[in-house]
């Protein structure tokens, strides 16, 4: 109990000292969570894919479309559930920099295939049946303030034109990883129009989305699928979702990387303002590690006198880091709402913070411990300042 | 009377572990402030490169990018007979029709694919583009299934070496030479003959047409003419404009990243300079008290522990700075998602960099240092000389 008191006390010794110690480790926890965060947001479609589906694209690229002919074809494979397609519209909202991502879909379909995404019942009903209509996730209505009922005006870039909607609905995810920054609207309302625009671009779609009997089968269907449309005009490339996802990430994997390379570079420059506190703490003190030696305390107990004092420091700059975190991420997340869907702070980022604290507590003591261990008596009584 | 620089420096190698460990908690600081600056910068770089001045693309009205972009012969045709172009030997225009897709490639060794594009050109392409300099082979033959590839993707892509073969449009494609275009944007893509490609790909539209202006003034008359032309439904940028528009996004990200990271990684190392000088001050009140008993005055005091400051963070600042060089022979690939397509660009120093660096250096160590320092001066004579 006696040794609880002294490392409590020998804390609040230099209090300044002390406490920028602690504000330091605050702020370190809280930079490394929020980039933890920046980290797992960039992942967020990949955590948010089902793997029960399959996304079938142009094996050229992306940029390319696959015929709506394909759709009877893919049905008929063995495995495959339900189809629904979808393709990437990238219309703007009054300018490009009120970035949301919008997809012209199947609804009826596509509802189906994702039930994460979830609306009334009498909102699902006004969506299918209204060919003007869209439907929008929780999140972009709220930061446009959309209500059911309101005309959105959509800039198309790769389509052309200005295209109006009305919303129908306002989704929400059933999950937290959902996607709520989304809008959806009719496949069948942008292929009439261009039908009579560009009849070379019409009957056609992005990427088919296939749902599967068996999720083990998934390398299976893939494989027919794509067996299926060889060496054709568009031929296809499937893959799960996962993977798909997977290969946006992939693609900016240098940023990803460069991040999370920071959010360790962060804990070691805490690491050398810690380690520097409890060097000088450790030297300040030892003379009197010596003469509790002298009393005949064992190398053990000073160790741990320093350890838990470390220890002490980098749990309290942790907590309060954490605690900062929370509504840190969510002013970030809003800065930077528009590149991410979901910023949350997980509980493995937590984790995370609390290794990271408890790791630099323990390396920061390492050497002013093995100091005051080794030291002999003598040179420790000796030793002034 | 001043005190000595050498008191300063002497005290900071007294303490050596608590110099060092402050130092390099700075050095990792302005590492990170250099190292983003030059990514901004490097970014920066490869983007006014890629353009000219002097140079005009033509791009379907509200499309961003060339890659969303279609104009069909007849539209530009219109384009290309626009007085303001510049005319070559033989009375050609210096005017390029091209075509721009991505399309997905396996990069050597990890065989994640990436988006790469490829640019179908004309004769002309070459000449609207000086920074473009053929290093290998030859160029493509028009009307052959030929391709040649930018110095970043030969290397990073499978099948893209000189000789190598590439399978897209349900054809093969030779690879018959490598360009290299200096840091441009063009150093991360294929170029190939416009009609083939066209052809390839079954679309029979051109993504955007790029030329040069007699006399670069010429501009904003051409502009606007072009888009007024009830015939067209065209934009025209200049294309340093252009590819400036494009990362603009990544620009942005990188900019607010950058700032964040620095300021609260600076504030980490203030603290850690703060407490090192409080320390060393509470650890000298003896010596101060000497000081001042000779004669110092309270303002000389405060000078050598702001000196003393200064100079650990100036030594963390170098330290700081010569690692950060050697980032200059990393290059970054990503995809920007503006263009959908792979871009490359590497970290570049340049003397502004190195300027602010050492500036910001100076500062952290200054503010770091300036309560200790104030604390040393504040001292009571016989207060300071009676603690033992």
């Amino acid at each position: 109990m006696h040794i609880l008191k002294l490392i409590f006390r020998n804390t609040l010794r230099h209090k300044l000292r002390t406490a920028l110690t602690i504000l330091g480790i605050t702020i370190a926890i809280l930079a490394f969570g929020i980039l933890r965060t920046l980290v797992s947001a960039w992942y967020s479609g990949v955590e948010a894919s089902s793997s029960a589906r399959l996304i079938t694209r142009n094996s050229i690229s992306l940029v390319f479309s696959l015929p709506l002919s394909y759709k009877e074809k893919i049905r008929q494979i063995p495995g495959v559930k339900g189809v629904s397609y979808a393709i990437w519209f990238n219309g703007a909202y009054i300018s490009e920099k009120n970035f949301i991502p919008n997809f012209a879909v199947e609804p009826k379909t596509f509802l189906e295939l994702y039930p994460e995404y979830v609306l009334p019942e009498d909102q699902k009903t006004a969506f299918i049946r209204d060919r003007k209509s869209a439907i929008a996730g929780r999140k972009v209505a709220e930061r446009f303030q959309w209500k059911a009922g309101d005309t959105i005006i959509l800039k198309g870039t790769i389509f052309p034109g200005a295209w109006e909607f009305v919303l129908r609905g306002i989704y929400y995810g059933a999950e937290k990883s959902a996607d709520e920054t989304q809008l959806f609207f009719h496949w069948n309302y942008l292929n009439e129009r261009l039908k009579k625009t560009t009849p070379r671009r019409a009957d056609q779609t992005g990427v088919y989305i296939i749902a599967i009997d068996d999720p083990d089968r998934a390398a299976e269907v893939s494989e027919a699928v794509d067996k299926t449309f060889k060496n054709s005009l568009a031929e296809t490339l499937t893959e799960t979702e996962k993977a798909f996802q997977m290969s946006f990430v992939t693609m900016t994997q240098a940023i990803v990387t460069v991040i999370q390379l920071v959010s360790f570079l962060v804990i070691i420059i805490i690491m050398a303002v810690v380690a520097n506190t409890m060097s000088m703490t450790a030297r300040e003190r030892i003379g009197e590690y010596a003469i509790m030696k002298t009393l005949g305390f064992g190398g053990w107990h000073i160790a741990i006198l320093i350890l838990a004092e470390s220890l002490v420091i980098t749990m309290t700059g942790c907590v309060l880091g954490i605690t900062l975190t929370f509504p840190g991420a969510e002013y970030f997340g809003k800065t930077m709402g528009n590149f991410f869907p979901v910023f949350d702070v997980s509980a493995m980022t937590l984790l995370l913070d609390v290794a990271a604290s408890f790791f630099v507590g323990l390396i920061a003591a390492a050497f002013p411990t093995w100091h005051a261990v080794n030291i002999r008596i003598a040179e420790g009584l000796r030793r002034i300042g | 009377m001043k005190i000595p620089l050498s008191y300063s420096f002497r005290n900071l190698l007294t303490r050596r572990l608590t110099t060092t460990l402050t130092a390099s908690g700075m050095a990792l600081v302005v590492f990170v402030f250099a190292t983003i600056l030059m990514l901004a910068e490097g970014l920066r770089k490869t983007l006014v490169d890629t353009g000219s001045y002097d140079n005009v693309i033509v791009i379907r009205r509200a499309s961003t990018t060339e890659v969303q972009s279609g104009i069909d012969r007849y539209q530009a045709s219109i384009v290309e007979t626009q007085p303001e172009i510049a005319i070559v030997q033989n009375g050609r225009r210096l005017a390029a029709k091209e075509l721009m897709v991505i399309i997905n490639l396996p990069k050597r060794g990890s065989e994640k694919p990436s988006n790469v594009t490829i640019r179908g050109i004309n004769e002309q392409s070459l000449l609207l583009r000086p920074q473009v300099k053929l290093i290998e082979g030859r160029m493509p033959k028009t009307g052959s299934y030929e391709v040649i590839a930018g110095e970043n993707i030969t290397r990073r892509f499978r099948g893209c070496g000189m000789g190598e073969k590439l399978h897209f449009g349900m054809r093969d494609w030779t690879v018959v030479g490598a360009f290299r275009a200096g840091s441009t944007g063009f150093n991360s893509g294929i170029w190939g003959d416009v009609d083939q490609l066209m052809q390839a790909f079954r679309r029979p539209v051109y993504s955007s047409v790029t030329f040069k202006l007699r006399d670069a003034s010429d501009f904003e008359v051409l502009k606007e003419r072009i888009e007024t032309d009830p015939r067209l439904t065209l934009e025209a940028k200049r294309e340093i404009q252009y590819y400036a528009d494009q990362s603009e996004m990544m620009t942005k990200f990188l900019r607010i990243l950058g700032m964040s990271l620095t300021i609260i990684f600076s504030i980490g190392a203030m603290i850690g300079a703060t407490i090192t000088m409080y320390a060393a001050v509470a650890n000298r009140t003896s010596e101060i008290g000497t000081l001042r008993a000779l004669g110092f005055q309270r303002r000389n005091i405060l000078f050598a522990f702001l000196v003393e400051s200064m100079l650990m963070s100036i030594i963390g600042g170098f330290a700081g700075l010569f690692f950060a060089s050697f980032m200059q022979f990393l290059t970054i690939s990503t995809v920007n998602w503006q263009t959908f397509s792979e871009l490359a660009f590497s970290f570049t120093l340049t003397g502004g960099i190195v300027y602010e660096s050492s500036i910001f250096s100076i500062v952290m160590g200054f503010l770091g240092g300036v309560f200790p320092a104030f604390r040393a001066s504040k001292m009571n004579i016989v207060d300071a000389l009676s603690t033992r």
